[in-house]
């Protein structure tokens, strides 16, 4: 579960790790507000407005509304003009920016909408550096990644200087130890009060990570100031959605607005659902299944709608539900049904979609592949139900059929 | 001759829930040797099951069964007490790490832990707390493990398998059964399956089974199903290229799935790049594995791969 910048910097800042001062905003006047308690408490007269959006390369990114402007904005006007020139610039540029459009590099071409702003305090940045804390799936641990080239997307110096990037493990039993902390913050080259701090600020965003369950911390800037200070300067969170029910106040912060509407009416059905850009809906018994029903769509020369897991025990109200979900999608033009029974019995199966149908209706072509327990007493259903069903013998042979099927 | 398990096997069940009351009781259908229970408040009772025999798992027996299973405290107690050397846990995914744990302070030599959904901070200790004990743990998040004709643990429908010469090792559940029902028709037949799960953290990985396949008289090739992400089929492929003296075949699922979606931003980072489906395709192809074009011809291309 992806949250908001300004909610993992809530976050930070709730654990003692050291965060620029900020408000988040829904509207202009809010912005506007927002502005002279920050330049009085921090005496810098620079401000910041953020786009938030679940979405990494807010800074590069751009308004489709408004070509020119950016979805992170620094205010200079306050150095000169003073606090009522640094209002002006905010309420103008958070006007442009709410409600309007932005594309970024992770939000596809479509982008998404800006509902929320965060007004920052602006800072003296003396080195930009990376950090994060992620699983390694090769050791099973979790380990604590450091930089010296922050600002950069991390998968580039992967690629271009992975000498340049540390690691150090943290030990399940024991979390990252004092001396793992001092040799990455040396390893960043920080030195006197700025190494002091660097050492206290990865030992203690490491603390939080652990008993927070996240699946991913990444702090891209992480800043160090002129003063020596080091700081979140952005702050991204992400969280395993398996340990979720330990952290009912991190489930609060849940954005369901960032979120597809169909993901979400999917996943309340205990359906995994995944929207694609695709003309054929696919609805699959298994994770690894329904990935090899989209891939042989490809393979046949289609494209898949959607990924669609309905697990391993789907009932018929499950059936129907994903078979609502799928239909509804004004992109698809044909569905594929492909079902190994195993537990999930293939009459089952039959008999949820035939109620579906009957449900819904179909005005689409429907190819239906059964295999595995059952699967006799489930094609008689589909044979006997009267419904335009057209069925395939194997994975290949369905697919090849709703491509046919959808082009005539 | 197989690997992991056979019909000598004695299995206890650790979480007697809906679930494990019913895989239970097809497990003893099939002929696989449940032995015992555990449950901490239950333990002293004794739960029945019986039953029609399903023929096409061990051979020879009537047509009936009717088991009369114990119920144990602790792991220790039912090990103590039965002679199990392995359990499938059931367990929910909130107490299912401290189960693996039980099990292996128990002394047990496998853990097939069919759970979905385990926190992966808890496989994370469990899995530093397997490291200094002998046990080997299958899963989580899979369908588990299953020697044709001789014993079966886990949730996998038994009628499809047979036995016969290839190893199955798979990230994934319904496509090990797309698999194994392949192998069954164009006769090759399976001499063990072996789900290692779908979960980023998991106790056997791919280089495991290639090693007891490998080392296994009675397997003459192998079959692995992976999918996007980690580099555990990069790994494999690297492990092939050094050791394996038996074909084998290859699918990966996920081929047109979108980046970024329930795929970590740092796996690839920590890899180096890799992750995709096409990375794990061109390292299984660089190895000599036969990958299968689309999953429909994964025991056709297992067969060839047999004929080298």
């Amino acid at each position: 579960m992806k949250i908001h910048e300004f909610q993992a910097k809530e976050l930070m800042a709730e654990r003692g790790i050291p965060v620029p001062r900020g408000e988040m905003v829904t509207t202009v006047a809010e912005a506007v507000a927002a502005v002279a308690p920050l330049t009085e408490a921090t005496g810098n007269p620079v401000v910041v407005v953020k786009s938030q959006i679940h979405a990494g390369g807010r800074g590069k990114g751009r308004f489709a509304e408004d070509p020119e402007l950016g979805g992170v904005n620094v205010v200079l006007d306050g150095i000169e003009g003073g606090v009522e020139a640094a209002k002006r610039k905010v309420g103008e540029l958070a006007a442009r920016m709410l409600g309007s459009t932005l594309v970024t590099v992770q939000t596809g071409p479509e982008g998404k909408v800006v509902n929320r702003l965060y007004i920052e305090q602006g800072i003296d940045i003396d080195r930009e550096l990376y950090l994060s804390i992620v699983l390694d799936r090769s050791s099973s641990k979790n380990i604590v990644m450091v930089s010296t080239e922050g600002g950069t997307e991390i998968e580039i110096v992967a690629e271009e200087t992975p000498e340049k990037i540390l690691k150090a493990e943290i030990d399940p039993g024991l979390g990252l130890l004092d001396f793992q902390a001092r040799e990455l913050a040396f390893g960043l080259g920080l030195a006197g009060t700025a190494w002091k701090n660097g050492v206290r600020f990865i030992k203690e965003l490491t603390e939080a990570a652990v008993e927070l369950d996240t699946d991913l911390v990444e702090i891209n800037p992480l800043v160090v100031t002129k003063a020596g200070d080091v700081l979140a300067l952005d702050g991204k969170m992400s969280f395993e959605a398996n340990a979720l029910y330990r952290h009912p106040d991190v489930q609060d912060m849940r954005d369901l607005s960032e979120e597809n509407a169909a993901e979400i009416e999917a996943s309340g059905y205990g359906l995994s659902f995944i929207k694609l850009d695709g003309t054929i809906g696919c609805m699959v018994n298994g994770a690894g299944l329904a990935m090899a029903t989209m891939d042989i769509i490809k393979y046949v020369g289609g494209e898949p709608a959607n990924f669609l897991d309905v697990g391993g025990g789907a009932d018929k109200d499950q059936v129907a539900a994903a078979f609502k979900i799928i239909t509804r999608d004004p992109s698809v033009k044909g569905i594929l049904i492909n079902i190994f029974g195993g537990i999930m019995k293939c009459d089952t199966i039959a008999q949820g979609v035939v109620e579906a149908v009957a449900e819904v209706g179909l005005e689409m072509p429907l190819v239906v592949r059964l295999e595995g327990t059952n699967v006799g007493l489930g094609q008689a259903i589909l044979d006997q139900s009267g419904l335009n069903i057209l069925s395939a013998k194997d994975m290949k042979d369905a697919a090849e059929k709703i491509l046919e099927a959808t082009r005539s | 001759m197989s690997v992991l398990i056979d019909r000598n096997t004695r299995v206890i069940v650790q979480g007697m829930g809906k679930t494990g009351r019913f895989h239970t009781d097809k497990a003893i259908a099939y002929g696989t040797q449940m032995v015992g229970a555990v449950h901490p408040s239950r333990a002293g009772q004794t739960e029945l099951y019986e039953g029609e025999t399903d023929h096409s798992g061990v051979p020879d027996r009537s047509d009936g069964y009717r088991v009369e299973l114990p119920i144990f405290r602790t792991v220790n107690e039912a090990v103590a007490a039965t002679g199990a050397a392995v359990s499938v846990v059931y367990v929910p995914p909130p107490f299912a790490a401290d189960a693996i744990m039980e099990g292996a302070d128990a002394g047990l030599e496998l853990i097939v832990c069919v759970t979905e959904g385990i926190p992966v901070a808890d496989m994370v200790k469990a899995k530093s707390y397997l490291a200094s004990r002998r046990t080997r743990l299958v899963g989580p998040n899979c369908p588990g493990v299953i020697t044709p004709r001789e014993c079966k643990i886990g949730i996998m429908p038994g009628y499809i398998h047979e036995a016969g010469r290839i190893g199955v090792v798979s990230r994934s559940g319904t496509l090990t059964y797309e698999a194994v029902h392949q192998l069954t028709q164009v006769g090759l037949g399976q001499t063990t399956a072996i789900g290692i799960g779908g979960d980023p953290v998991n106790g056997t990985d791919f280089i495991d089974c290639l090693e007891l396949f490998n080392s296994d008289p009675a397997t003459e090739g192998v079959i692995m199903i992976g999918e996007i992400g980690g580099t555990a089929e990069e790994e494999a492929a690297a492990w092939i290229t050094e050791n394996m003296t038996k074909p084998v075949a290859g699918f990966i699922a996920g081929t047109t799935a979108p980046a970024g979606k329930r795929m970590g931003h740092a796996g690839a980072i920590i890899s180096g790049g890799k992750g995709t489906a096409a990375d794990k395709i061109a390292a299984l192809e660089a190895a000599g594995v036969r990958v299968a074009a689309t999953p429909t011809d994964m025991g056709a291309t297992m067969l060839e791969a047999m004929e080298g």
